[in-house]
């Protein structure tokens, strides 16, 4: 098994910790991992993203043009990556703030309203574990106790107790993922 | 317990400063520069003074760093620094010293694009500044390129072995890519620092420890007698030759039955090996030779390979540097030509094999003298 995602958004939703998160899963399940991150001036504000690569092998390039998943927060990234998945495989986008929907229809497209649902549950910074949730239900790759175990390893000790809200925050993803079809909305973009 | 070895996700440059505190490493003396900060950052955050009493300084400058190796390692200390590319340039008057003096340091340069300021970006356009001299005078380098998190961590004490076998500056050639970027890495367990009698045991009475009774030991780089001076860059130049016979590193993949090559280090290795895999996912009989040491360079090795493929591509996030080592090796036996990206860009392995495609495959019944074109996308 090889899984390559890419997960792109602004600066500050989180979208390093939660590649983060999810190579660790990994390792706590034996897999192998790589995480790399742009870490350009777009950094500093603007958009960031992260490839993250689980596998039953050895990895060999950590950084990639094509991927099997990618999680998509924002426009900018839409316009860069829709482009950059495989045939067949999965695009994950919150739908706020996304004024130019997918258009391929070789893959399968997901909607989750990560932002809408983090505001409902009072913290925007859970922001990133829903939208993770909602990755886990479509490829069920890490177990949830090595999610936790992972979330455990990356995240600062005083902050554990926050352990259950995340946790929350993944079940609220997994339950709220819906698969968007491009033939519905063909007139509408 | 930090005394066993341990499995965690880091980034390159973390590992690597981990490695140093656990390779015994005495004073680590460094200025910031991105895509490295992290090194340091990571040192000033894990106080190694309270773990081993290792010395980790801020230094005004590059320059003023580089300078503090030099004194550390005089009293052979194990001193090393680290900096990014325009970094490195500030350092290479106190490198050169360092070769001429004959002192054991370890140096890091995580490349980032040039020249000039050039970008933050992965780059690696130091190829020739860290193989060809650099800084002035008659004096080589010996240079590790890793490709994992995990060579980040490994190569520290590797790099400090050979540093001081020889007593001489070793440098660990890293990029932005591999500084940056975060996998598995087994930490080695926690070593003791050397002390003066174990220094003196295993590589002689040579450092400035204090006399004590003994003859002076006097470090310097400058010898006015020209004979004594002629002496000393013989020295260096057996070391030199000595390194390439005991000292070489490199890895081959894919090569037994290949028709076409690639040769890659660093992280255009990993990058590579992907094309590799998707070339023979397409039928070509496509191998990688990764040189781990950039000096000495394999060149028995390619020389040999030279008579089994076709072709050969050199692929490196450079205008075309290492490509010149690689042609010098084969002896114009086989086309060689140059693939990469500038400027911060990193090559996809896509890319990589529709070079291989259209500068070698496609190539391959042009006479090799006739291409020679600028191979910058």
């Amino acid at each position: 098994m090889t899984e390559e995602i890419i997960i792109a958004g602004f600066g500050g939703q989180g979208v390093l910790s939660m590649g983060k998160i999810l190579a660790y899963s990994g390792i706590m399940q034996d897999q192998e991992v790589s995480w790399m991150p742009s870490y350009g001036p777009e950094m500093r504000g603007g958009t960031a993203n992260v490839t993250v690569i689980l596998s039953d092998e050895k990895i060999s390039s950590p950084y990639l043009k094509i991927v099997d998943t990618a999680i998509i927060l924002n426009q900018q990234s839409m316009d860069k990556f829709e482009e950059s998945i495989k045939p067949g495989g999965i695009l994950i986008y919150d739908p706020n703030g996304i004024t130019a929907h997918p258009t391929r229809t070789d893959i399968k497209i997901f909607q989750i309203e990560g932002t809408k649902l983090a505001s409902d549950m009072g913290n925007k910074k859970i922001f990133n574990m829903i939208i993770l949730g909602g990755y886990l239900k479509l490829k069920p790759i890490v177990k949830l106790e090595n999610v936790i175990e992972g979330l455990k390893k990356s995240i600062s000790e005083r902050y554990h107790d926050l352990i259950p809200l995340n946790v929350e925050a993944i079940t609220m993803g997994i339950n709220n993922i819906v698969p968007y079809k491009v033939e519905d909305h063909m007139f509408q973009n | 317990m930090r005394s066993m070895t341990e499995l965690k996700l880091m980034k390159g440059n973390e590992a690597l400063a981990e490695a140093a505190i656990r390779a015994g490493v005495d004073g680590y003396f460094g200025y910031p520069i991105t895509p490295q900060t992290e090194i340091i950052e990571y040192l000033m955050t894990e106080r190694p003074e309270k773990r081993t009493g290792m010395v980790v300084l801020q230094a005004e400058s590059e320059i003023a760093a580089i300078n503090m190796v030099y004194g550390a390692a005089s009293t052979g200390k194990k001193a090393m620094t680290s900096s990014s590319s325009p970094g490195i340039s500030l350092k290479l008057e106190g490198i050169s010293y360092l070769a001429g003096a004959e002192l054991p340091a370890v140096i890091v340069n995580v490349v980032r694009g040039g020249p000039g300021l050039g970008t933050i970006q992965p780059s690696q356009a130091d190829y020739f500044q860290s193989v060809k001299g650099g800084g002035h005078g008659d004096y080589k380098l010996y240079v590790l390129a890793p490709a994992s998190v995990q060579e980040m961590s490994d190569f520290v004490e590797d790099a400090f072995d050979i540093a001081f076998k020889y007593r001489a500056p070793v440098l660990i050639l890293s990029d932005g890519l591999i500084g940056q970027m975060m996998e598995k890495v087994i930490l080695k367990p926690q070593k003791q620092r050397m002390t003066n009698e174990e220094l003196i045991e295993k590589y002689g009475d040579w450092a400035v420890t204090g006399r004590k009774g003994r003859e002076r030991n006097i470090i310097t780089s400058l010898d006015l007698k020209s004979e004594k001076m002629e002496a000393r860059v013989h020295r260096l130049m057996k070391k030199y030759e000595q390194m390439e016979k005991e000292d070489l590193r490199f890895e081959k993949i894919n090569c037994d039955d290949a028709e076409y090559l690639i040769v890659a280090y660093g992280s255009s290795a990993r990058i590579s090996q992907k094309a590799v895999q998707l070339g023979r996912a397409k039928g070509i009989k496509v191998g990688l030779l990764r040189p781990i040491t950039l000096f000495p360079y394999p060149k028995q090795a390619l020389f040999e390979l030279a008579d089994q493929v076709k072709g050969i591509l050199s692929v490196e996030l450079n205008a075309g540097q290492m490509v010149e080592d690689v042609r010098l090796s084969v002896e114009h036996k086989v086309p060689v030509e140059h693939f990469g990206r500038t400027g911060g860009i990193i090559h996809t392995p896509e890319e990589i094999l529709e070079a291989l495609e259209q500068k070698i495959i496609k190539n391959g019944s042009i006479k090799h003298h006739k291409s020679r074109e600028s191979s910058i996308l």
